[in-house]
């Protein structure tokens, strides 16, 4: 069967090929790991807009750290958490390139949250990638702002309290009342069903850039099986029942379709 | 028919596609892969309608999905 299948493949219909815009490094994140749909998503998005050639990837520190490795655009590796504020600065001296960023909880809404809010209320014209896992991944699964109430990490072992931890912070309700903001949505990868709205969700704050409106984010809830102690699928189960609870999908604010906030999105 | 191909060495086994494939075509294979993974294998494809959730699911972008065109089909 193989072997005449591959004789053949010339003449065949592609229905599915990996986009252009990822490159053939094979990721090196864990099994399971959503980081990898949220990669081939950003860069299917960037392959069907076709801004590739002129699209520059800002790296974060994390998991995602080699994130420029993985796409095949020009990218810069920013300092953890700084990376709005090196989107600020590439887009301000080059406009007619389309600058994302990719940050984890533990870049963005951690050391990073300054940098991220103020690029927001500058309405700096760039698209932020923001990937949710409740957990500092790389550095082995500590605590985040993110993590839910309850949830054992390696520096919560009884489970994250409000005595000691505090509240998980919700980025996309905090960034909703900044004027500058273009396009905010919360979306997530865990069922097919979720992974098409995302698509959407990243392909409209794309569209915010290309269109001048103004700061745009997209917010993944993302699993992490490794430090979650979970199998690949029942991190996506925890995803649907424990993280969405505290994180809801919602569209909050889309000045692309001119739905204006709240609306609950072109889904 | 649809032909669904995947890169045996890209794969690292975490059974998405398996788990999410409507029509049970696919399972996790018994050979190791050069990273020492095992990975997905296509169990069955007679009845593959190329729905692409396998390749919507894929964390590793290690499936393709081919169609045979028309003409293909007239040939046999």
């Amino acid at each position: 069967m193989s072997e005449t299948t591959h004789i053949q493949l010339d003449n065949l219909q592609v229905i599915y090929k990996k986009p252009d815009a990822l490159t053939d490094t094979p990721m090196r994140y864990c099994p399971g790991c959503t980081h990898g749909i949220a990669h081939r998503l950003v860069a299917e998005v960037i392959d069907e807009l076709g801004i590739k050639h002129r699209t520059i990837t800002i790296a974060s520190v994390g998991c995602s750290v080699y994130a420029y490795e993985y796409f095949d655009t020009d990218a810069i590796q920013a300092a953890h958490g700084r990376a709005p504020a090196v989107a600020t600065g590439i887009k301000r001296v080059r406009p007619d390139n389309i600058v994302f960023t990719y940050q984890g909880d533990g870049d963005l809404a951690a050391i990073g949250l300054a940098e991220v809010l103020h690029a927001a209320s500058r309405a700096e014209n760039i698209t932020v990638i923001f990937i949710n896992n409740a957990v500092f991944g790389m550095t082995q699964g500590q605590m985040a702002p993110t993590t839910l109430l309850g949830q054992k990490t390696t520096t919560t072992p009884t489970g994250r309290s409000v005595e000691r931890g505090g509240h998980p912070i919700n980025i996309c309700e905090m960034m909703t009342c900044i004027p500058g903001v273009a396009y905010l949505a919360r979306e997530t990868m865990a069922a097919p069903k979720y992974v098409n709205r995302a698509k959407r969700s990243i392909k409209r704050a794309f569209e915010a850039q290309i269109r001048g409106l103004g700061f745009s984010l997209v917010e993944l809830v993302s699993s992490c099986p490794t430090w979650w102690g979970l199998r690949p699928l029942e991190a996506l189960k925890h995803i649907e029942e424990k993280m969405l609870p505290q994180y809801p999908l919602k569209v909050f604010v889309d000045k692309v379709s001119g739905a204006g906030e709240g609306g609950e999105g072109n889904a | 028919m649809a032909i669904v191909i995947i890169d045996q060495d890209r794969c690292k086994g975490c059974g998405l596609c398996v788990a999410f494939c409507p029509k049970d075509n696919l399972q996790i294979g018994d050979q190791l892969n050069t990273a020492g993974l095992k990975p997905a294998v296509v169990k069955s494809q007679e009845n593959c309608t190329g729905c692409k959730i396998c390749a919507l699911m894929c964390p590793e972008a290690c499936i393709e999905i081919y169609r045979e065109t028309a003409e293909v089909v007239a040939g046999e």
